[in-house]
């Protein structure tokens, strides 16, 4: 087995048999709950909807473009990330792995990057589920001692004078990470911003897209 | 509890390998395994600390061989078999044996929606002023405890200074073993990464959220 597999894989490293294998587990499981009466079939069809294509990083892109481009919102968020964001009067992106939230601001001097090393606690209101990465060993162990290791393998050189601040999330606040504006995007509005805005740039992995990558992606 | 799931500057797991264009579900048992975990998570029969207790539980070559979904429905059946929700024959055989106990709340399908929206959340009123302040140095304790706990070990014994005060939380050491929620103030608190590491880092701090009896004044 690969030794970059172990919680880490997406558990279809041997097609045929760990596919069907749980995929037989997983019928059985529901058809069992079903059965006792635990589930509602039409709820876990909601569900899975939800998170499909409701809830996902276009959210917080959203968030992240008001930030970068109205000032009041932007201390807003960074005051009161949990009412920026999730009350009626912010974007009404709230509720379940978003309860409370705390948004931290890239800058020239300080580079934040977003791990929970003992489980997989992401913020699921505005980045959705979390990327297989995000819970593997190899991202959990080490983005903690070398952010900067970690970072490069998502192919983003940080320069040496930017210090790098790691937020494990032990708990049950959850932190949204608000990228650097890219250089030239004067005048640019909150919904173009919102496509330079990645799910990696808001977990601190990665940059926001500057305007010729937007335009070559 | 001092297993593998607590990963924090462990070594040799090998490099991170981002998917392009991730899909958000690899195979259509992810999308079950989501769902039926999240569902039962509002049956009432568990709370979330006490999952994540019986995920880290599992054993440790299981929790690193498997894919997270994996270990997500390992941990829901044995809080099922455990609480006589299911039995491990009906679980094999996908077939019910028994009807379902009484008192499992059924998240129907309309509520599902608000009942995201609304989350769990885990700040209670506070009974007792917080013991420090923004500013206040602190060290984390030496422990080790056999359960639960969210102290992670590579910031044990360790000097900080706290940074935010985010109220009282329900505190998951006693929530994750059944011995209720037991609020208590929680902080963030910044690690200098030397502090932690020595020379051998690349972070300049690492932040960790910290209820106060992890905490005593430095």
């Amino acid at each position: 087995m690969d030794t970059n597999t172990p919680a880490n894989g997406p558990g279809h490293t041997h097609p045929g048999s760990t596919l069907s294998e749980m995929d037989l587990r997983v019928r059985a499981l529901e058809t069992l709950l079903v059965q006792k009466g635990y589930i509602d079939p039409a709820a876990l069809d909601v569900l899975i909807e939800t998170y499909e294509t409701r809830i996902g990083p276009h959210n917080g892109a959203r968030v992240v473009a008001r930030a970068w481009t109205d000032p009041a919102y932007r201390r807003w968020l960074l005051e009161d990330a949990t009412a920026a964001i999730g009350s009626a009067e912010g974007f009404g992106f709230s509720g379940r792995q978003g309860e409370h939230m705390v948004a931290v601001e890239n800058t020239p001097d300080v580079h934040n990057v977003v791990v929970c090393t003992l489980c997989s606690c992401y913020p699921w209101p505005v980045l959705g589920l979390p990327p297989v990465w995000y819970k593997s060993a190899p991202y959990r162990s080490r983005v903690v001692i070398d952010p900067r290791g970690v970072i490069a393998e998502f192919g983003v050189q940080l320069p040496a004078s930017t210090q790098i601040r790691v937020w494990d999330s032990t708990a049950e606040i959850r932190y949204l990470v608000i990228p650097m504006r890219p250089a030239g995007t004067d005048g640019w509005s909150e919904a173009q911003l919102a496509r330079l805005v990645t799910r990696d740039s808001m977990i601190g992995t990665g940059l926001a897209l500057s305007p010729d990558a937007l335009a070559a992606a | 509890m001092n297993s593998l799931h607590d990963m924090g500057g462990t070594m040799n797991f090998g490099p991170v390998r981002p998917e392009v264009d991730e899909p958000i579900f690899h195979a259509d048992w992810e999308r079950k395994a989501l769902a039926l975990t999240v569902l039962m998570g509002a049956s009432g029969q568990w709370n979330i600390d006490q999952a994540r207790a019986a995920r880290e539980s599992l054993p440790p070559l299981r929790y690193l061989s498997n894919s997270y979904y994996q270990i997500w429905l390992d941990a829901l059946d044995r809080m099922m078999i455990e609480r006589g929700l299911v039995t491990e024959d009906e679980l094999k055989t996908g077939t019910a044996v028994r009807p379902g106990v009484d008192g499992v709340r059924r998240l129907q399908a309309e509520a599902v929606v608000p009942a995201l929206m609304r989350g769990s959340p885990s700040e209670r009123p506070a009974q007792a002023p917080a013991r420090f302040a923004v500013g206040d140095a602190v060290r984390t304790l030496q422990m080790h405890p056999a359960t639960h706990t969210r102290l992670p070990r590579y910031v044990r014994d360790k000097p900080g200074i706290v940074t935010h005060c985010h109220g009282v939380h329900v505190f998951p050491d006693t929530n994750g073993t059944g011995r209720g929620e037991q609020p208590h103030w929680l902080y963030t608190v910044q690690f200098e990464a030397r502090d932690l590491w020595g020379p051998d880092t690349t972070a300049s701090s690492v932040c960790v959220d910290c209820w106060e009896p992890y905490l005593k004044a430095a």
